[in-house]
């Protein structure tokens, strides 16, 4: 078994290779990790979560890439984490994000990790969140989240960013798509990617037009809407000078509890899917729900020994 | 331990030096996919620090590298060398592609694990791969 405690260290120490395999550590839900968590939590430094995320072919990684380069450029040292599908039938993943990032392969400054979903759904995989821990105890900052390409409800990547940035490209759709519930509505920050693209600017008026009067966003203001085009870096300066600013509103007290909240609920749901999925009725309970013996209600409360409790 | 390898391989495929021809490498990547393993693929051109950069910070278990330009002896086994310079003792490096049999042995006394040739089938490097990459614990 390896000595996690002795890999974080390493990481902390801006060991990369030991940061490496403190991830593989934490993808592989190795031995040793459940009681690394509390060292791996308290080593964080701070450092600034943006998620990314965005229909597939917007340019996430691109801009990932142009940002990193321009947060290069303001002496930030910068982690990425990407997630790319896995296969739902063998398990398998290509993981291309790499691609657009190899002029930062040699940067010591830059560390970029591919991760495949391995089979969660919400556009980031289920370690996600501590592997950007383990980035942030190394040191970097900002840490960019990117998801795979997701559709409309994959909005899990804003439970657990302080800042989401929401890439759309001018053919998105009409004023109807910027009023339907979904991945709109989670932006922190809106970007137009495809800039040089007819109709973008037209988009972009739309998608403010549209979420400067629509409701939803209770107490929340509409988000910036920015037009970049990240093979060329246009507008890339004013999107990292956009998630700088956000970044103080991510941390009010309101706003970090919401987080808190969320993540919570989440690992709750986690902890009891995990103990109900180890006790030894668990394929003779599903099959009462099958045969319709049992309502899943019931079952669930079963499983976790709380049934007449609730 | 058993278990551990329950966690997919993953792989690291890079062209390296100045070679445009990548049809190899995809359908590679493909097929490692279809076979289970998580790719990752870096695209073309690649030095080779920048490929051990990648392979580093991916922590792979495996590097494989196509290459046809007949520059192997120059970039293959310096790929080696900067692996195990930088503590990567323990990852499996391959390559395919067109490379004479004269230079197979060299590459492999290099520490090239493996040498594939044109009409290797998917299944043989998946094989290989399954059976040589380390047992991670």
């Amino acid at each position: 078994m390896a000595d996690l405690s002795g890999l974080l260290r390493g990481a902390v120490a801006g060991e990369r290779l030991a940061l490496a395999r403190l991830l593989t550590a934490i993808e592989n839900d190795a031995p040793g990790m459940r009681e690394l968590l509390p060292e791996l939590f308290a080593a964080g430094k701070g450092g600034h979560l943006v998620g990314i995320t965005g229909p597939p072919g917007s340019g996430k990684s691109t801009l990932v890439n142009a940002l990193t380069q321009e947060f290069r450029s303001r002496g930030l040292r910068v982690g990425v984490v990407a997630v790319d599908p896995s296969s739902p039938y063998t398990g398998g993943a290509i993981m291309g994000d790499r691609i657009r990032m190899m002029e930062h392969a040699a940067d010591r400054d830059v560390f970029m990790r591919s991760m495949a979903s391995r089979g969660e759904l919400g556009g980031i995989a289920a370690a996600t969140w501590m592997a950007a821990a383990a980035l942030d105890a190394a040191g970097y900052d900002p840490i960019l989240l990117e998801t795979v390409g997701a559709g409309q409800s994959e909005v899990e990547v804003a439970r657990l960013a302080e800042t989401t940035v929401v890439v759309e490209v001018p053919e998105m759709g009409d004023e109807v798509q910027a009023i339907k519930a979904g991945l709109l509505e989670v932006a922190d920050l809106l970007v137009v990617n495809k800039g040089d693209r007819p109709g973008a600017a037209l988009a972009a008026r739309h998608l403010r037009a549209m979420l400067s009067t629509a409701g939803g966003r209770v107490g929340r203001k509409p988000p910036p809407i920015l037009l970049t085009t990240a093979t060329t870096g246009d507008g890339v300066p004013a999107l990292a000078d956009a998630i700088e600013a956000h970044r103080s509103v991510a941390r009010s007290p309101d706003a970090a509890t919401a987080r808190a909240r969320n993540q919570v609920r989440r690992a709750l749901g986690d902890l009891a899917l995990r103990r109900a999925g180890a006790s030894s009725t668990w394929e003779a309970t599903i099959e009462s729900v099958a045969s319709r013996q049992l309502d899943p209600i019931t079952a669930a409360e079963r499983l976790l020994g709380e049934e007449g409790k609730a | 331990m058993d278990d551990a390898r329950s966690a997919p391989i993953r792989v690291l495929i890079a062209k390296p030096g100045l070679d445009g021809h990548d049809r190899g490498a995809k359908v590679l990547a493909r097929g490692l996919r279809d076979e289970g393993f998580e790719v990752i693929y870096t695209g073309l051109r690649q030095t080779p620090e920048m490929i051990v950069d990648a392979a580093e910070q991916e922590d792979v278990d495996v590097i494989g590298m196509s290459i046809l330009s007949g520059a192997h002896m120059a970039l293959l086994p310096r790929v080696v060398e900067l692996s195990r310079s930088r503590g990567m003792d323990d990852v499996l490096i391959a390559a395919g592609g067109i490379i004479p049999d004269a230079d197979v042995a060299k590459l492999k006394a290099a520490g090239i694990g493996e040498v594939f040739g044109p009409g290797t089938s998917i299944g043989q490097i998946a094989g290989y791969f399954r059976e040589h990459a380390r047992r991670r614990a």
